[in-house]
């Protein structure tokens, strides 16, 4: 059963983490929902800017799991569409140009992309989180912390403006804030970059929602405050249970942070892996090229990082066969007429590849 | 010989909150042909040092030998000449180029200002391009065509065009793509073998110094806190900082990853307006003692050739 169920896979491969109360509790939780009422499930999402240029598909046919208390690391580089895919899921896309134009996401079994706008506003904050990258302009500069926070709570929540200022104090100690009782009559530009995280931390958190969307939470910090936001993303996420999809171009982070990943190219699920497995035995070129190309601390020192020749073709100039055929050393005249579909070489592994899809 | 020396640099700046010590008491040598990284976070000075070696940020006191000349005092016609020795490459190489010149004049303009004759820089520009691996008919395009790699692979041909000793590598892949910051990270150590050009690579991915520095120097709130060779920094850290900071940096490798013992450092970098007295780690270091806020530590060896300003090590 765990053996062919991607998403038992790595909670199974870490006894010590699954074990603990929270992990218990929620598989329970998970149990009486049935499984068919996972956290977070996107099926065949597609995502087409309209340009003047033409329509362009920046999001072609993406599908992805995320069961509760778990990891999911989407990684990719500028342009293959990870932040629009974000972006549609929590239905925020700058309409025009993109539209989501097929596909569902399900939030606790409720497709969510037929839904108005209204019901939307209500969903986001209260069932589903997002974090992005840079803390600043996520915040309103002219409202206090405790303002900022005490406005997703009475939002979503019956709590009076007294109970409000309690819980973003508590909220506030729960995300680490130094000095949490004085931060709350803070501006943000009296806040570090650090800070300002835990404060959108903070907001995201403040109705305990069942999903977490974080797009490059770390990319913006140093290496010490970068360590210390993951190090409590983790903690949130395991007494709280949420189901997190993290986007990131660091192959860093997802090793730190992931348990199963799901690489994105022009667009394209083009592979996905627990996040063990993927590190291991990648399998598209394209993975093999991204871990070539991060250098690994500690390691004998290659003489020469792999690199991958060019660059992330444009949308408007995708190819006609395979999107990564120009780049890759293993292309074949058939990868260049027809686009490979995903197959599933082993048990949860998935990769769209002519040249290694058999086994 | 030292191609590079500094020794008790200070860079300071006034500003309405008060005097800011970006750079407080630096000295450092770099050898001919070596790559020496600089790291540390944000905030710490880093870039500060590699603008005051360019003279591009006035240096309050100290001198910076360069191949045998102290450079901080020289002005004029000296300066240039100088400049001609010591080059660098930026992080935003968009924001580094003109973006109503030519690529080809952007290149060329070293040349111009050295006083080259038309055909010879004409020629030179052509050379430099193909070796930083760019197409002949780059020349009469604009920095707008061309994606960020390409960008910092011109902002290199610049940087090379009067053949420097020592070229100051600003964060030079950090606004770049995985795939594509390996390729310009291989392009600087091609270039370092073919032309023998030492760099100072200034950097806060401690994954992409260790991959390309020869010895690493760590630095903290303005003050250089440990410098040694870059098997030694990673295999055997000395000081508590450097230990934090490669405990903090992540593992492209889940098993490793999980396996490391890894306590993270808490608090933030306390600000260089007022640095604390004593050593500037104390307030965030995991084994200070009452003396460390007084005494302020010197660098000292530590072994292995190494040196690490800490009371404790």
């Amino acid at each position: 059963m765990q053996e062919t169920d991607p998403l038992a896979g790595p909670r199974a491969a870490r006894p010590a983490q699954a074990d603990d109360a929270g992990g218990s509790r929620f598989t329970a939780t998970l149990e009486a929902r049935g499984p068919a009422r996972l956290p977070l499930e996107v099926e065949n999402l597609t995502t087409t800017l309209f340009t003047r240029r033409g329509a362009m598909k920046a999001v072609d046919g993406l599908s992805l799991k995320v069961g509760a208390g778990e990891t999911v690391a989407l990684v990719g580089e500028s342009g293959c569409g990870k932040s629009l895919s974000a972006l549609s899921i929590m239905r925020l896309l700058p309409d025009p140009p993109a539209r989501v134009v097929g596909g569902a996401v399900k939030l606790n079994g409720r497709d969510i992309v037929p839904v108005s706008e209204e019901t939307m506003l209500d969903i986001r904050g209260r069932e589903i989180g997002m974090i992005f990258q840079d803390p600043m302009s996520s915040l309103n500069p002219v409202a206090t912390v405790e303002k900022q926070i005490a406005e997703v709570l009475t939002t979503h929540t019956d709590l009076g403006r007294g109970q409000a200022r309690a819980r973003a104090h508590e909220l506030l100690e729960l995300v680490g804030m130094p000095d949490a009782g004085r931060r709350l009559d803070a501006y943000p530009h009296q806040l570090s970059g650090g800070m300002c995280q835990r404060v959108v931390i903070a907001m995201a958190i403040a109705c305990s929602p069942s999903v977490l969307i974080a797009d490059e939470p770390t990319t913006a910090l140093d290496v010490t405050v970068q360590a210390q936001v993951l190090a409590l993303l983790k903690r949130l996420q395991a007494d709280g249970g949420m189901a997190m999809l993290f986007i990131t171009h660091d192959l860093g982070v997802v090793a730190e942070t992931a348990d199963r990943v799901v690489v994105m190219y022009a667009g394209r699920k083009v592979e996905e892996a627990s996040v063990d497995a993927l590190f291991e035995t990648p399998l598209h070129p394209y993975t093999v090229g991204l871990i070539g190309a991060t250098p690994v601390p500690g390691a004998e020192r290659a003489e020469r990082l792999a690199d991958i020749p060019g660059m992330v073709p444009p949308l408007n100039t995708l190819p006609h066969g395979c999107a990564f055929a120009p780049r890759c050393k293993r292309a074949m005249p058939r990868c260049l007429s027809e686009k490979p579909e995903l197959t599933e070489p082993a048990p949860g592994r998935l990769v769209a590849c002519f040249a290694t899809g058999r086994y | 010989m030292s191609l590079l020396s500094l020794s008790d640099v200070h860079v300071r700046f006034n500003t309405a909150a008060g005097v800011v010590q970006a750079v407080n008491g630096v000295s450092l040598d770099l050898a001919v042909g070596e790559t020496l990284g600089l790291v540390g976070e944000s905030g710490c000075g880093k870039s500060t040092l590699g603008k005051a070696i360019m003279r591009l940020v006035p240096v309050a006191t100290g001198a910076i030998v360069v191949d045998g000349t102290d450079i901080a005092p020289l002005q004029g016609e000296a300066l240039t000449a100088m400049r001609r020795k010591v080059q660098m490459i930026f992080q935003d190489p968009y924001g580094s180029l003109n973006p109503r010149s030519t690529v080809g004049r952007s290149v060329a303009q070293p040349m111009v200002i050295a006083g080259w004759a038309a055909r010879e820089t004409a020629e030179r520009v052509d050379t430099l391009l193909s070796w930083v691996g760019l197409p002949a008919d780059a020349k009469q395009r604009y920095p707008h065509e061309f994606s960020g790699g390409q960008r910092q692979r011109i902002g290199i041909a610049r940087a090379l065009a009067l053949s420097p000793k020592l070229i100051i590598c600003d964060e030079p892949v950090s606004a770049l793509d995985v795939s594509v910051r390996a390729q310009v990270i291989n392009l600087l150590e091609d270039l370092k073998s073919r032309f023998g050009v030492s760099y100072l690579f200034i950097s806060h991915d401690l994954s992409v110094v260790e991959h390309i520095a020869d010895r690493v120097a760590v630095m903290y709130l303005g003050t250089l806190v440990e410098v040694g060779g870059r098997d030694q920094i990673w295999r055997n850290p000395q000081h508590p900082y450097t230990k934090a900071l490669l405990a903090a940096a992540p593992i492209a490798n889940p098993k490793a990853a999980r396996a490391r013992q890894r306590t993270v450092l808490q608090g933030e970098l306390p600000s260089p307006i007022d640095p604390p007295p004593g050593c500037p780690f104390h307030s965030r270091c995991p084994i200070a003692q009452e003396r460390c806020k007084a005494d302020r530590p010197v660098l000292r060896p530590v072994g292995s050739g190494a040196v690490a300003a800490c009371h404790f090590v």
